[in-house]
């Protein structure tokens, strides 16, 4: 699915990303961890496409194409998808509107036609579903007055409208609930299959008991430092990470 | 945050502007400059009766002692009034009964401008007064109005055909001493529209006009009235678009409402003149007094204006809440690229009991545009019980542009309730992002944005106005991301 080698990148001069490898196949899921600071959101944002981050070194192909080349909405239409840790607001902008103008925009540059209504219609129901999201919020402007928890589902029926082949989700846990926790994942864990991969990136092992991963993987000043199964995420929110670090620390 | 914003910038002004071209149609036109002689020279070719000559004379007088005003936040150079021409007129002027007599020039204009009559005529309820160049050359739907008793035509026909209303109403909300450009359109103007809905009628259908600036340094000097009469309702739109010129014209047109008890007028503009090329050369100085008197009890009068063009803008659509229970609205997105400036905004004038008034104002900034709001509101010792609510927001594109706020608030009456809000923000590279991440492109992003942003506005205009404005948004921020 997606293949990062030796990825360096930084923001106004400073070094965030230090030679980071990463591979991900179909259908596999992958989670991230690691302390602050350690360039969790940055990998995030620049596999997005994020302009203010400069990629100086290394190569990440997506699907076998040299993603770093492509712009951020030729990205999202090639099935790249990033549920964001403070998703925007855009006043005047109903989410049905929005996802509508990007569901057809992707469609379109796959020399799709529009969407028709019926289906798209019936696609909303049958998704906001899926994150319990009220009626009455997929008509709001988009996460405009909507709660923290509001926002993060709603990145979730984003994902689950927009179909991609590979998502990361940016702290999605983040200010969720026990409950709000439970429906955000079991949207993840609705959208799973042999095809479809994902990038969880969070802070914390509970959200990994719902999402579970098949790779755990701690990233420390930039770089992949540690590689396990789940149970390393046990180990970590047991011990810290500073077991890790220390060990590599020269 | 590192943007890249200047290749961006770049590309906006590289964005031609769409309406710039010449109708080549032969033109009656006076020589340049203002004085006695060409007042009554354009008097008596429209065949004016005396008491209008002699009110142009006295305007003209007026104007005389007045100097050009100063206090607006916009910098351009002043117009040389002596080098304008202030008349001019399709020399093959036209009587015409159907369409098919447009001179065939005409219509290509405005099929170039989409607007065609033909399109026109198919959209249900829509009656286009044409005016081109200070003449009326095109009306429609006159006569099914006139079975209604509603009078919808060319200042010039009103003044032949309804002298006596044209004498009781012009100047009556907007005097001639009013200030230096109203005291100007007094003295000189050429036609305009005017417009009568007798007591108790609800007009069942837009009524539009759409004005082109055409002649090569012709000022137009529009006038328009329109009187609502106790009980009746109307909605007026009026729509503009001028051709590409080098040299800046100068537009200062007179617009009066008048409101009875009981009436409603809805006065909608959807403003695209020439704004000037990227270097700020050329473009329309747009100075226009505008201002409804709701007169009767429970009058309302609401203004909603979409202006993206011109290079100087210089305008504030206002109400004198005089009626009891009277209502005034004013809902405005002003658009500002390259070197364009406005400054623009409403008076609310609250004189009766009551009376209570809306402010919603939408600037978007971008290049190095300096947009304006500048707007006063005023309860009077009159008026108990008033209120008002303003709501002005500001978007900036960029970081070379300028959004500037002017709030004046004056109360004389203590149990008048006065609102006001005010934001500036900066249209957000974050929120680009997260509309390019789901798939939707840069241009789109910005136009959902946009039109997300002043939608509060664009819903009060009529369904086809709303939609073309909407377009304008579009084709006016092409490109413009900051």
């Amino acid at each position: 699915m997606i293949s990062i080698e030796n990825l360096h990148a930084e923001i106004e001069g400073n070094q965030i990303l230090k030679g980071l490898n990463l591979k991900i196949n179909e259908g596999e899921v992958h989670a991230i961890m690691g302390p602050n600071g350690s360039g969790k959101s940055t990998l995030a944002s620049v596999l997005a496409g994020d302009e203010n981050y400069e990629v100086t070194e290394g190569n990440v192909s997506f699907l076998g194409e040299d993603i770093l080349e492509m712009s951020v909405e030729d990205r999202a239409r090639a099935g790249l998808f990033l549920a964001f840790q403070y998703p925007v607001e855009i006043p005047g902008v109903s989410n049905i509107n929005f996802l509508k103008t990007a569901i057809n925009d992707i469609r379109n540059s796959q020399g799709l036609e529009d969407i028709p209504a019926k289906e798209f219609l019936s696609k909303v129901k049958e998704k906001s579903k899926l994150v319990e999201l009220d009626g009455r919020l997929t008509n709001r402007s988009v996460n405009e007055g909507f709660s923290g928890g509001e926002k993060k589902r709603n990145e979730i029926f984003h994902m689950a409208m927009l179909e991609p082949k590979f998502a990361i989700l940016d702290e999605t846990d983040s200010g969720l609930d026990i409950d709000a926790l439970k429906i955000v994942s079991n949207g993840v864990n609705a959208m799973r299959d042999t095809k479809r991969s994902f990038l969880v990136i969070t802070h914390y092992q509970r959200l990994l008991d719902h999402i579970v991963p098949d790779f755990v993987h701690v990233l420390y000043d930039g770089k992949i430092i540690k590689t396990g199964d789940k149970t390393l995420a046990l180990e970590l929110e047991e011990k810290g990470y500073d077991w890790i670090t220390e060990s590599v620390a020269v | 945050m590192a943007y890249q914003e200047d290749p961006i910038l770049e590309e906006v002004t590289n964005k031609d502007y769409e309406f710039g071209f010449v109708t080549d149609i032969e033109v009656d036109k006076v020589r340049n400059g203002l004085d006695e002689d060409i007042i009554r020279l354009i008097s008596s070719k429209k065949n004016e009766p005396q008491w209008l000559l002699d009110w142009r004379l006295e305007a003209f007088d007026i104007w005389k002692k007045m100097t050009e005003p100063e206090w607006a936040h916009v910098n351009y150079e002043k117009p040389d009034f002596q080098a304008i021409s202030y008349y001019a007129a399709p020399k093959k002027k036209p009587k015409l009964n159907s369409l098919d007599e447009v001179d065939p020039e005409l219509r290509k204009t405005m099929d170039k401008l989409g607007i065609s009559l033909e399109e026109q005529k198919r959209l249900s309820g829509v009656a286009v007064d044409f005016v081109m160049d200070s003449v009326s050359v095109a009306t429609s739907f006159k006569e099914k109005l006139a079975e209604l008793g509603i009078i919808f035509m060319s200042m010039s026909e009103a003044v032949q055909e309804h002298p006596e209303l044209v004498r009781k109403y012009i100047g009556k909300v907007v005097p001639r001493t009013d200030n230096f450009y109203a005291a100007l359109n007094s003295a000189v103007f050429t036609d305009g529209s005017f417009c009568y809905i007798p007591k108790g009628v609800r007009c069942p259908m837009e009524l539009s006009t759409y004005f082109r600036i055409n002649e090569a340094g012709t000022g137009q000097f529009e006038r328009t009235l329109v009187v609502a009469e106790q009980g009746s309702y109307v909605s007026y739109l009026e729509g503009c678009t001028a051709p590409q010129r080098d040299e800046n014209q100068l537009h200062a047109a007179v617009v009066e409402l008048i409101a009875m008890d009981d009436a409603e007028i809805k006065y909608s503009t959807v403003q695209n003149w020439y704004p000037g090329d990227e270097e700020g050369k050329g473009g329309v100085f747009n100075f226009v007094t505008k201002r409804g008197l709701c007169d009767g009890r429970n009058s309302k009068i609401s203004w909603t204006q979409v202006e993206t063009g011109s290079a100087v803008t210089w305008k504030y659509p206002s109400c004198i809440l005089k009626g009891e229970n009277s209502i005034g609205e004013f809902y405005s997105v002003a658009v500002t690229n390259n070197f364009q400036q406005a400054d623009t905004g409403t008076k609310m004038i609250h004189l009766g009991k009551n009376t209570k008034s809306t402010i919603i104002s939408k600037g978007i900034s971008a290049g190095k545009s300096q947009n304006s709001y500048r707007g006063l509101v005023k309860i009077q010792k009159s008026a108990k019980n008033a209120r008002n609510f303003s709501q002005c927001d500001s978007l900036l594109m960029g970081d070379r542009c300028g959004a500037h706020t002017f709030p004046y608030i004056e109360v004389d009456n203590n149990t008048a309730k006065v609102e006001h809000e005010a934001t500036t923000s900066k249209i957000g590279e974050d929120q680009l992002f997260y509309c390019m991440q789901r798939g939707i492109d840069e241009e789109k992003a910005i136009s959902l944005i946009v039109n997300g942003y002043a939608k509060e506005v664009l819903n009060k205009l009529p369904m086809e106005f709303a939609v073309e404005a909407q377009k304008l948004l579009a084709i006016s921020l092409e490109g413009s991301v900051g």
